[in-house]
C-alpha cells in the first residue's frame, strides 16, 4: 500500500485542477463542494490505509522511500520527487488529511453563497496537496517546495476577500504581510539547505542524518544548520519574532483559520524540527534557544489574548502561545511529546475556530466578543463542542489537551528547565483564563448582539463539529503517560522515528521521581481550574470588577491591548526606512542623479565640446585664410 | 532531409530574413497578412530549433550542427556556426519568444506594420546568428546587426520618449562593442604571434587565449566583459535599461528582456570565462560584487516604482544579478542555474511584459495607482499575472525558483568565490522579490475598483490567452521537470568548470 502514497497527493492536486479550471463553470455548489472534501477524504483513507500497512509490521521495519521521478538533477545535487513513508509522515498525513477534510465539508456550509465557491475549494484542495508534499516529502527540497507552497495557498487564502476592509487594512495587506514575513523565515531555510550541501553534499534526509550522526555534539555546522531552520520555522510557525502575520491572518475565511492558521500549517516548523530531530539532539546550544524562544512564545502570546476583543484574534494569539508549548517540547527533546501536542492541538483548535466561525455565522459575520453574549441557547451544539474544546485547552483531564500539555510541561521539568516549566505554568493559567473568558462572553453573558437573530449553523457545519469534539475528547488517550502504568501509544509509535535522535540528546532526564510527577500534574490541574474559576468569576458574577481592573491597569492594558506595538515598531524600524531609502537615495538620487548624470553628462560635455568647435568651420574662406596665415607665423615663430 | 540537416543552423539563422524580404514584396496595407506571415515565418524557425534542441546530442561535449565556408581567407575569418548544450538553450528561447511575442501584441501596433514585422524578422536572424556564431568576427557582426532593428523598433514604434531611450540604448552599447572589436582584433593578432596566422576561429582561439600573458588577458577581459556587462546590465551600467524598457513597444521589450540581455551574460559565459580564465580569477569576486548590489539594489528599486514596466525592468537587473553570480560561482550548479535562469527570466519577464502591454493597450497607462480591484473585473489576466508573478519571485513548483536555487547553492559553496557571503546576500533577493511583486499585485488586482474606466476593462481574448498560456507551460515544465533542459547543457557547463579547474591550479603554478 504505501507504495500508493502518491495517490494520497494526486487527488487533491486533481480536486485543484478541476475546481481550479473548471469551477467557474460548474453551476451547482454542492457539486464543487464535494468534490473538493471527497478528494481529501479519499487521501485520508490512502493515509489510513498506509497506517494499517505500517501496523501489520515490525516498528523496526517502518519505513520506506517511494520515489517517483527525479525533479533537479544537475552537478552533484540529484533531488527526486520521492516520499518517506514512516510512523511521523504517516501521522502527520492523517491529522492533516483528517481534520483537512472535516474542515473542507464544514465550508461546505459556512461558504454558502459566496461568489468565489469554486476558487475557495480549488485553494483548499491545493492547500492539502502542498501540505502533503512538506510532511510526506523525503528530502529538503521538496519539504521546502511544499513549505512554500502551504505559504502560497495562506497568502491566497487570508486574501480570499480582496475587496474587503480588514481592521485598518485590508484583507490583502494581511495576506502580504504573511508572505512577506514567511519569505524573512525562508531566507534562514534556505542558507541551512545551502549549509547542508556544502557541508554534506546532499538534501536528501537519509544521507544528510548519516553524516550528521558521524559529527561531536555541538559542532558548529550542525549549529547554524538548525538554527537557521529554526529561523524558518518561526515564520511559518509564527514565533518570536517573527508572529506578526499570524494574527492578521485571521482575515480569511474562519475554516481557513482552523485548517491552515491553526491545525496544520503552522506546525509544520514544529514537524520540521521533529523530522530533523538528529540535527538538533546534535546541537544543545539550538535546542536551548528553541526552548526558550517556544516558552517564551508561550507566555508573549497567551498575555496577547487575554484582552482581544476579537474573537479570532484571541484564538489566533492562543495559536501561537500553543506553538510555542510544541517548540518548547522539541527543544528539551521532548519531540514525541510536541507531536502530540500538534494532534491534540489539531483537533480541539481546529473545533475552536470552526465554532467561532458557527457563531459569526449566527450573527452576520460580529466577530467582537463585545457585541455577542446569550447565545448558549440560540446554538446549543457549538455552545458545547465550543466548551469541550475549552476545556481541552485548558488542561483539564481527562481531555486531550491535558495530556500532552502536561507531557510537555514534565519534559521541560525533568530536563532541569525550572524557570521554563514556570513560564509553561503561567501561559497555561492564562490560557485557561483567557478561553472561559471567551465561553463567557459569547455563550453566558446577557446578549449584547442587538436585533440579529441567532440560529444554529446547519448540518453540514454542525456534524464536523461533532466529530472533532469527540476527538478533542479522546486523542490524548494515545499518549497517557507510562507512570499510569500503561502503555503510551503514541510514544511507542513515534519511537523509530526519534530514536537515533534520543540517543544523541546531552540532555539527561534529571528527575525521574513518579511522585514529583504527579505532584506537577496535580499542579497543573489547579492552574486550569483556577484560571477557569477566575475566569467565570469575572466575567459572570463580579462583572463590575473587570471595569476597576482594566481602570487600575490602565497603562499596561493598553500596552497589551496594543500587542505591544510590535508592528508599529517593525514599521517604523525596517518598513519604512526601506522605502524611504529606496525611493529618495537609491532611485531619484543614485539612479537618476549620479548614474544617468554621468551618462548624460558626457553626452553633454561632447555636445558642449562640438558647439564650441564647429565655428572653427564657418564656411569662410579669407577666415581660414587669416587662420592659415596665423598658423603659418605661430610655427616659424617656434622655429626660431 | 540529409540538407537540411547540414544547413539547419543556417536556416535557422536567416529563415527570418527571408521572411522579411517575403513580406517587403507584400502591400503595406495588408496588415493581418504581414503579421500572419511574420508569425508564420517565425514559428518555423522555431519549429526548426525544437527539431535541433530534439537532435541535439548531450553525450558530444564538441560543437554540433557545425557549418564552415570560408570568408576573409587571409584573416582565418569564416562563416562558422555550430552550437553546443549552452547555446542550444538559448537558441530555442529566442525562436519561441519571437512568434509568442509577436502573436501576443497583434493588436498593439497599427502603423507601419508592414515595417515592424520586418525589423522583428531581421532581428531574430541578428539574436539567433549571435548564439550560433563561433567565429569572433561573424559574432561581432550578428551582435551589432541586431542593435539596428532594436533601434528602430523603440525609435519609430516606441513611445513619447523614444528617441532619447534609443540613442541612449545604442550609445550605451556602441561603447561596449567598439572595445570588443578591439579586443577581438588583438586577440586574432596575438593568435598570428604564436601560431603565425591572424584568427577568428573561436575554437581556436580557446586554445591559445589562455596562454597570453595576464596583463593582455585583463585588457582583453576588461573589453569583452564591460561590453557584455552593459548588455546584461550589469550594476551600474543599468540605466538604459528602464528608459529603453518604457519606450519599447511591448514585443521590442519581450525581445529586449527576454533574449537581448541573455546575450551579454551568454558572451560571458562563451568569451570572457574561456578565453581568459586568469583574468576571470582576478575579476571575478569584483563582477560578483555587482551582481550582488544589482540584485538587491535592482529589486529595492523597483519596490519604489510608480510604473509598472519599469518596475519590471529593474527586476530585470536584479534577476540578471542572480545569472551574472552564478556565472562568476564557477560551479556545475550555479552555472547550470545561470542558465536555467536565463531562459526563466526570458519567459517570465517576456510574459510579464506582454501582460504590461495588455493592459496598457486596454487603459493606456501603465502607472500602478491607476489601477486596483482589477481581479474582479478581469479575472482571467489576474490569474494569469499572478502566476507569471509567482514565477518571478522564485515560488518553488515553478522556473524561477529551479534557476535562484542552483545559482545560490553552487555560489554558496563556489571555490572561486571564495565566501558564502555573496551568496548569502544574494538570497535576500529572494525576499525582495516577494515584497515587490506582491506588493505591486496587490495594488493593481486587489480591494475595490477606485477609478470607473477600470470597470469596463475587458478580460483576456483567445489570442492572449494562447500566447500566455505557451509561456505557462514553460513556466510549469522547468518548474517540475527542469532536467528536460538541464542534461542538455550539463557537459558542456561541466567541461567548461572543470576547465577551470585546471586553470586555476595552473596558476598558482606560475605564481610560484
Amino acid at each position: 500500500m504505501h507504495k500508493y502514497i502518491g495517490l494520497a497527493l494526486i487527488f487533491p492536486l486533481i480536486g485543484f485542477i478541476i475546481n481550479g479550471l473548471f469551477g467557474w463553470r460548474i453551476k451547482k455548489e454542492k457539486i464543487i463542494g464535494w468534490l473538493g472534501s471527497l478528494t481529501v477524504g479519499a487521501s485520508f483513507v490512502v493515509s489510513l490505509l498506509i497506517y494499517i500497512e505500517l501496523l501489520g509490521l515490525p516498528s523496526y521495519e517502518r519505513r520506506f522511500i517511494v520515489e517517483y521521478f527525479s525533479w533537479i538533477k544537475t552537478g552533484g545535487l540529484d533531488i527526486s520527487f520521492s516520499y518517506l513513508v514512516d510512523p511521523l509522515s504517516v501521522l502527520m498525513a492523517m491529522v492533516v488529511t483528517g481534520v483537512g477534510f472535516l474542515i473542507h465539508i464544514y465550508s461546505i456550509g459556512y461558504m454558502h453563497g459566496d461568489k468565489g465557491f469554486a476558487r475557495f475549494f480549488a485553494y483548499l484542495n491545493l492547500f492539502i496537496f502542498m501540505m502533503l508534499t512538506l510532511v510526506l516529502a523525503d528530502n529538503y527540497l521538496l519539504m521546502f517546495l511544499g513549505w512554500e507552497g502551504v505559504g502560497l495557498c495562506s497568502y491566497l487564502l487570508i486574501g480570499f476577500w480582496y475587496d474587503r476592509p480588514f481592521e485598518k487594512m485590508t484583507t490583502s495587506d494581511a495576506g502580504r504581510k504573511a508572505f512577506i514575513v514567511n519569505r524573512i523565515g525562508d531566507f534562514g531555510f534556505l542558507i541551512a539547505l545551502f549549509l547542508m550541501y556544502k557541508y554534506f553534499g546532499s538534501l536528501d534526509y537519509n544521507t544528510v542524518f548519516s553524516i550528521a550522526s558521524k559529527l561531536q555534539s555541538g559542532d558548529t555546522t550542525i549549529f547554524w544548520i538548525t538554527l537557521l531552520l529554526f529561523v524558518g520555522a518561526t515564520g511559518k510557525s509564527a514565533q518570536i519574532p517573527l508572529y506578526v502575520w499570524l494574527p492578521d491572518a485571521m482575515a480569511g475565511p474562519t475554516p481557513v483559520s482552523a485548517l491552515i492558521h491553526a491545525a496544520t500549517m503552522v506546525t509544520a516548523g514544529v514537524y520540521m524540527i521533529a523530522r530533523s530531530s538528529v540535527l538538533y539532539a546534535l546541537s544543545p546550544t539550538t535546542m536551548e534557544i528553541v526552548a526558550i524562544i517556544g516558552a517564551l512564545t508561550a507566555v508573549y502570546a497567551a498575555s496577547m489574548g487575554l484582552v482581544q476583543n476579537g474573537i479570532k484574534k484571541v484564538l489566533a494569539y492562543s495559536t501561537i502561545s500553543q506553538l510555542g508549548y510544541m517548540f518548547l517540547a522539541m527543544g528539551v527533546g521532548a519531540f514525541s511529546a510536541g507531536i502530540f501536542h500538534l494532534t491534540t492541538h489539531a483537533f480541539f483548535k481546529a473545533l475552536l475556530f470552526l465554532g467561532a466561525g458557527a457563531v459569526m455565522h449566527a450573527l452576520d459575520n460580529e466577530e467582537d466578543i463585545q457585541k455577542m453574549g446569550g447565545l448558549k441557547e440560540h446554538l446549543p451544539i457549538t455552545y458545547k463542542t465550543f466548551f469541550i474544546a475549552s476545556l481541552a485547552i485548558a488542561g483539564i483531564p481527562p481531555l486531550s489537551g491535558f495530556f500532552s500539555k502536561d507531557e510537555i510541561l514534565w519534559g521541560a521539568y525533568s530536563k532541569g528547565y525550572f524557570w521554563l516549566w514556570i513560564l509553561g505554568a503561567v501561559g497555561a493559567f492564562m490560557t485557561a483564563f483567557y478561553m472561559f473568558r471567551l465561553v463567557a462572553l459569547i455563550f453566558e453573558t446577557p446578549p449584547r448582539y442587538g436585533a440579529k437573530h441567532p440560529h444554529e449553523a446547519p448540518k453540514v457545519m454542525t456534524v464536523p463539529l461533532i466529530i472533532l469534539g469527540f476527538f478533542s475528547i479522546v486523542s490524548g488517550f494515545i499518549g497517557i503517560p507510562e507512570s499510569f502504568g500503561v502503555k503510551n501509544v503514541l510514544h511507542h509509535w513515534l519511537e523509530p522515528a526519534f530514536e537515533d535522535a534520543s540517543s544523541k540528546l546531552v540532555l539527561e532526564t534529571t528527575v525521574h521521581s513518579i511522585t514529583t510527577e504527579f505532584v506537577l500534574m496535580f499542579i497543573s490541574v489547579l492552574i486550569g481550574i483556577g484560571g477557569i474559576l477566575l475566569a467565570r468569576y469575572l466575567y459572570l458574577q463580579r462583572t463590575d470588577l473587570i471595569g476597576k481592573i482594566t481602570q487600575n491597569l490602565h497603562g499596561i492594558y493598553k500596552i497589551v491591548y496594543n500587542k505591544y506595538y510590535v508592528d508599529e515598531i517593525y514599521d517604523a524600524v525596517v518598513v519604512k526606512p526601506v522605502v524611504w531609502g529606496s525611493e529618495k537615495l537609491l532611485w531619484r538620487f543614485f539612479d537618476v542623479k549620479i548614474i544617468d548624470g554621468i551618462v548624460n553628462g558626457s553626452a553633454k560635455i561632447t555636445s558642449t565640446i562640438s558647439s564650441i568647435i564647429r565655428y572653427v568651420q564657418n564656411g569662410i574662406v579669407q577666415f581660414y585664410a587669416v587662420i592659415f596665415v596665423i598658423g603659418i607665423l605661430i610655427v616659424l615663430w617656434i622655429i626660431f | 532531409m540529409e540538407l537540411l540537416q547540414k544547413h539547419i543552423l543556417s536556416l535557422i539563422i536567416f529563415l527570418p530574413t527571408v521572411g522579411a524580404l517575403v513580406i517587403s514584396l507584400i502591400n503595406s496595407e495588408r496588415k493581418n497578412l504581414i503579421k500572419f506571415l511574420g508569425i508564420l515565418f517565425s514559428t518555423a524557425t522555431f519549429a526548426l530549433s525544437v527539431y535541433v534542441f530534439v537532435k541535439y546530442d548531450p553525450e558530444n561535449v564538441n560543437f554540433q550542427f557545425v557549418e564552415i565556408y570560408p570568408w576573409i581567407k587571409s584573416l582565418d575569418i569564416a562563416y562558422r556556426v555550430g552550437i553546443d548544450g549552452i547555446s542550444l538553450l538559448l537558441l530555442v528561447l529566442t525562436t519561441f519568444l519571437t512568434p509568442i511575442g509577436l502573436l501576443a501584441t497583434w493588436g498593439s501596433v497599427e502603423k507601419r506594420v508592414k515595417g515592424y514585422v520586418i525589423m522583428f524578422l531581421l532581428l531574430e536572424t541578428g539574436m539567433n546568428g549571435v548564439f550560433c556564431a563561433l567565429d569572433t568576427f561573424l559574432f561581432y557582426i550578428f551582435w551589432e546587426v541586431m542593435l539596428i532593428p532594436m533601434y528602430f523598433i523603440i525609435g519609430i514604434w516606441g513611445g513619447e520618449n523614444r528617441i532619447y531611450a534609443s540613442i541612449k540604448f545604442v550609445i550605451y552599447t556602441m561603447v561596449g562593442s567598439l572595445l570588443m572589436l578591439v579586443a577581438i582584433i588583438a586577440l586574432g593578432n596575438f593568435a598570428s604571434q604564436t601560431n603565425g596566422q591572424f584568427t577568428a576561429d573561436l575554437q581556436k582561439l580557446y586554445e591559445i587565449a589562455p596562454k597570453i600573458s595576464l596583463n593582455a588577458q585583463i585588457l582583453m577581459f576588461l573589453a569583452f566583459t564591460l561590453s557584455f556587462a552593459i548588455k546584461v546590465p550589469l550594476f551600474p551600467f543599468h540605466t538604459w535599461l528602464p528608459d529603453a524598457h518604457v519606450e519599447a513597444p511591448t514585443a521590442g521589450s519581450v525581445i529586449l528582456a527576454g533574449v537581448l540581455l541573455k546575450m551579454g551574460t551568454y558572451g560571458i559565459l562563451r568569451f570572457s570565462i574561456p578565453l581568459f580564465p586568469d583574468a576571470t580569477f582576478l575579476f571575478l569576486p569584483y563582477i560578483a560584487v555587482l551582481a550582488v548590489i544589482g540584485i538587491i539594489y535592482g529589486a529595492l528599486v523597483s519596490f519604489v516604482q510608480p510604473d509598472l514596466k519599469k518596475l519590471v525592468a529593474y527586476s530585470s537587473v536584479s534577476h540578471l544579478g542572480f545569472v551574472v553570480l552564478g556565472l562568476m560561482g564557477l560551479t556545475v550548479e550555479s552555472v547550470q542555474g545561470a542558465l536555467i535562469q536565463m531562459v526563466n527570466h526570458g519567459l517570465s519577464t517576456g510574459a510579464l511584459f506582454m501582460l504590461v502591454g495588455m493592459i496598457y493597450d486596454r487603459r493606456h497607462t501603465r502607472m500602478i495607482e491607476e489601477f486596483g480591484g482589477l481581479a474582479r473585473v478581469t479575472p482571467v489576466y489576474a490569474t494569469f499575472f499572478m502566476i507569471v508573478a509567482l514565477s518571478s519571485l522564485g515560488l518553488p513548483g515553478l522556473n524561477g525558483f529551479v534557476g535562484e536555487f542552483l545559482i545560490l547553492l553552487g555560489s554558496f559553496k563556489s571555490k572561486f568565490l571564495g565566501s558564502s557571503a555573496f551568496a548569502i546576500f544574494a538570497a535576500l533577493g529572494v525576499i525582495l522579490a516577494a515584497v515587490y511583486l506582491l506588493t505591486a499585485y496587490q495594488r493593481i488586482f486587489f480591494g475595490k475598483v477606485t477609478k470607473p474606466e477600470n470597470e469596463k476593462i475587458k478580460d483576456l481574448n483567445f489570442r492572449e490567452v494562447v500566447s500566455l498560456a505557451f509561456v505557462l507551460i514553460f513556466i510549469v515544465w522547468i518548474g517540475v521537470y527542469p532536467n528536460t533542459f538541464l542534461k542538455k547543457s550539463e557537459p558542456n557547463v561541466k567541461k567548461i568548470v572543470e576547465q577551470m579547474e585546471r586553470y586555476k591550479a595552473g596558476l598558482f603554478r606560475a605564481v610560484r
